[in-house]
């Protein structure tokens, strides 16, 4: 079996833009499952609403779309009732941290046993733009036509500090080492949490001065370090430009979780 | 003046011209448009109000409720699934008395996901306490406005309201818009003037508990104000009209109903369609009128029962349903009849955005004269089987 084994053949084609960064995001989950051996029928993907969370709805198992930023209470309750099922949650940044922000806390601090995949494209894509919480101060969006003036959410550090046993961000740049992390989020029991910086060229891109698909991919990998790194770098006193985003795993450890099959 | 407008961006210039002081909303289609054009003219400084980019709607409503509790005229605009995330918000609202005004981009509710029109959205609301005011077109969707911050900030009602109108239909509609000058709507409605507010000299509280020997009476006022609200509305309506040359002093409207014998019963721009039909119809020899509701909430029962007295049937279409029951529309005209020998016949209709046609309206006044009602119009029969 392959990957695109995975895929919903009679869904395609998607509605994705072309050059939309969430098509790489499920390919590397995917590859992910695949190489786990994880089975078609003891696993369940489950998301919100958004371009984002419209992924579920082209793979072959079960999945629950469900409301806008509710994906992580819906799948608590899944897990909980079925602790043998694999659940993986697909969300985007308005889901996950605007409108569902507060159960992206409390799933973290429970430490359920999810696999949360959250597309970060910092703006609303699919309702045409609007600015989110992680839409970068200064970036414009249709919500902020003169730049945000709010500082952004750090998913990542935010899922650290609520206490999630696994959380790495990368971006649809970096495809071997996100595949790598959420096979390891898959893995590690708990909520792994896993950030991925994806291009929106349409509603963000284009408004940014990253006019073309590779302009933001390329973006993306100009403007990343490993955290390890750049921690070492404050350490000896040397100035991180505020836009390099940190990438890599945040955190890999073993507080007591819920749901994990017995 | 006369301009073309999209039917989204010509409620964002009314409501600027309303000058709210703060706006306070969460993207949804199709309310989207509306809330970018007011980001902008905000950030534009064309308007002096706070921009408040919230992170839901539940967020949205509450903001404007503290702001409307500080002595702000606020806005917001929705629809959906956002509308019924504000649920227990929407109740806060009206049982503090705020007057605050809110768009609702009328769409189907979920599940299964509808991003298209009908009307389920805010008659989910009906109970709440808020006004609920229905558009016909552009016009009357800008128009509204204006009118529903006056009604709403009136000493003697103090009720919010919602400003309903269709998604698509109209929000991302071009027509031609009479749009008031700033001067306009500044002689038609005055500075809120808060009847009570969070005021550090003088300090009241506001959402207290009441115990059961309170309650009651709450409730009581509420349901005064509302029926206080058909009057106010009626003489804001008047004069509108007399301002500006339309009148909207009718809580329904009627439409070669004088002589009719088959009355059509409706709300927002179905109506349109409705009266086109109705002149096809008329053209060939049937005696077809229509009653438009325009306030839901306050209902105008009395209103209603003149003005169908003298028809031998009603058919009235209901872009929801309570499911089990009927339309929501069907049971208020129904129960406005109550002791005539009226037949009131229901028809679901459109939900979920299934297309309106002539030939649909046609095919009711048909039915309605052979006495078939209280059906779903439209049904796909090969997809039930
Ligand atoms: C309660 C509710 N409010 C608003 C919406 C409208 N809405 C749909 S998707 C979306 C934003 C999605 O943003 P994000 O989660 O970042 O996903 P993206 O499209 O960017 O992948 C919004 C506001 C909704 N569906 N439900
Ligand atoms: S709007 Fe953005 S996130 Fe949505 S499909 Fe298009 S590129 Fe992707
Ligand atoms: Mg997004």
């Amino acid at each position: 079996m392959s990957y695109q084994d995975w895929f919903r053949q009679d869904r395609l084609p998607h509605i994705y833009c072309s050059g939309c960064g969430n098509g790489t995001v499920i390919n590397c989950t995917l590859m992910a499952v695949d190489e786990i051996g994880w089975k078609e029928n003891e696993t369940v993907f489950v998301s919100g609403i958004g371009c984002s969370s419209r992924a579920s709805g082209y793979i072959v198992t079960d999945s629950l779309h469900t409301t806008h930023g509710r994906a992580l209470p819906f799948a608590t309750g899944v897990k909980l009732s079925n602790p043998d099922l694999n659940v993986v949650v697909f969300t985007g940044d308005g889901d996950l941290a605007a409108i569902g922000g507060n159960h992206f806390i409390h799933a973290c601090r429970r430490n359920i046993d999810l696999t949360v995949i959250c597309m970060n494209n910092q703006i609303y894509g699919m309702t045409g733009g609007q600015g989110s919480p992680t839409t970068p101060a200064g970036a414009l969006s249709t919500t902020t036509p003169y730049g945000s003036s709010e500082p952004a959410f750090d998913l990542s550090e935010l899922a650290v500090a609520a206490g999630a046993n696994y959380v790495a961000r990368w971006t649809s740049y970096h495809v071997k080492e996100l595949t790598r992390a959420i096979g390891a989020g898959m893995r590690t029991p708990g909520l792994s949490f896993i950030e991925t910086m994806t291009q929106c060229p349409t509603n963000y891109g284009r408004r940014n001065k990253l006019r073309q698909v590779t302009d933001q991919v390329e973006f993306m990998k100009n403007h990343t370090a490993l955290r390890q790194k750049l921690d070492r770098m404050r350490e000896s006193g040397q100035k991180v430009p505020a836009d390099v985003i940190a990438i890599g795993e945040f955190v890999r450890r073993d507080r007591p979780a819920m749901g994990v099959r017995r | 003046m006369m301009e073309i407008m999209e039917g989204s961006h010509a409620v964002a210039h009314a409501v600027t011209r309303c000058r709210p002081q703060v706006i306070a909303a969460y993207p949804i289609t199709p309310q989207t448009h509306i809330v970018e054009a007011l980001a902008e003219i905000v950030a534009n400084c064309e308007l002096d109000a706070d921009y408040i980019t919230v992170e839901s709607e539940f967020s949205a409503l509450s903001a404007c409720l503290g702001a409307s509790a500080a002595g702000s005229r606020v806005y917001s605009a929705t629809t959906s699934q956002g509308l019924a995330l504000m649920f227990e918000v929407c109740y806060n609202v009206a049982g503090m008395r705020f007057p605050i005004v809110m768009s609702i981009v009328n769409r189907a509710m979920g599940a299964p996901l509808s991003i298209w029109n009908d009307h389920q959205d805010s008659i989910s609301l009906r109970d709440s306490g808020w006004m609920q005011f229905y558009a016909e077109d552009n016009q009357e969707a800008t128009d509204l406005h204006y009118i529903a911050y006056k009604v709403s900030e009136d000493h003697r009602v103090l009720l919010p309201s919602l400003v309903c109108f269709d998604g698509y239909i109209i929000s991302h509609t071009y027509e031609p818009v009479d749009m008031l000058t700033q001067e306009q709507a500044d002689s038609y409605l005055p500075p809120f003037k808060p009847y009570h507010r969070l005021d550090a000299d003088d300090p009241i509280s506001f959402g207290l508990f009441a115990s059961p020997d309170y309650y009651l009476e709450f409730r009581y006022e509420n349901d005064q104000a509302m029926r206080r609200a058909q009057d106010i509305m009626a003489s804001c309506g008047r004069e509108f009209g007399e301002m500006f040359g339309r009148d909207y002093s009718g809580l329904v409207e009627a439409y070669r109903l004088d002589d009719a014998d088959t009355a059509i019963v409706a709300m927002g721009s179905l109506c349109g369609t409705v009266k086109d039909a109705i002149d096809e119809l008329r053209d060939a020899g049937k005696k077809v009128g229509l009653l438009k509701i325009r306030s839901f909430r306050p209902f105008p029962t009395a209103e209603i029962r003149s003005a169908l007295s003298g028809v031998s049937r009603v058919a009235v279409l209901d872009k929801n349903i309570s499911l089990g029951s009927k339309g929501a529309a069907c049971l208020e005209v129904r129960d406005a009849l109550y002791g005539s020998q009226i037949p009131v016949l229901g028809y679901v209709i459109a939900l979920g955005g299934r297309d309106v046609r002539k030939k649909d309206i046609a095919a009711i006044v048909e039915k309605a004269e052979k006495g078939i009602g209280d059906i779903f119009y439209g049904l796909r029969e090969e997809l039930l089987k």
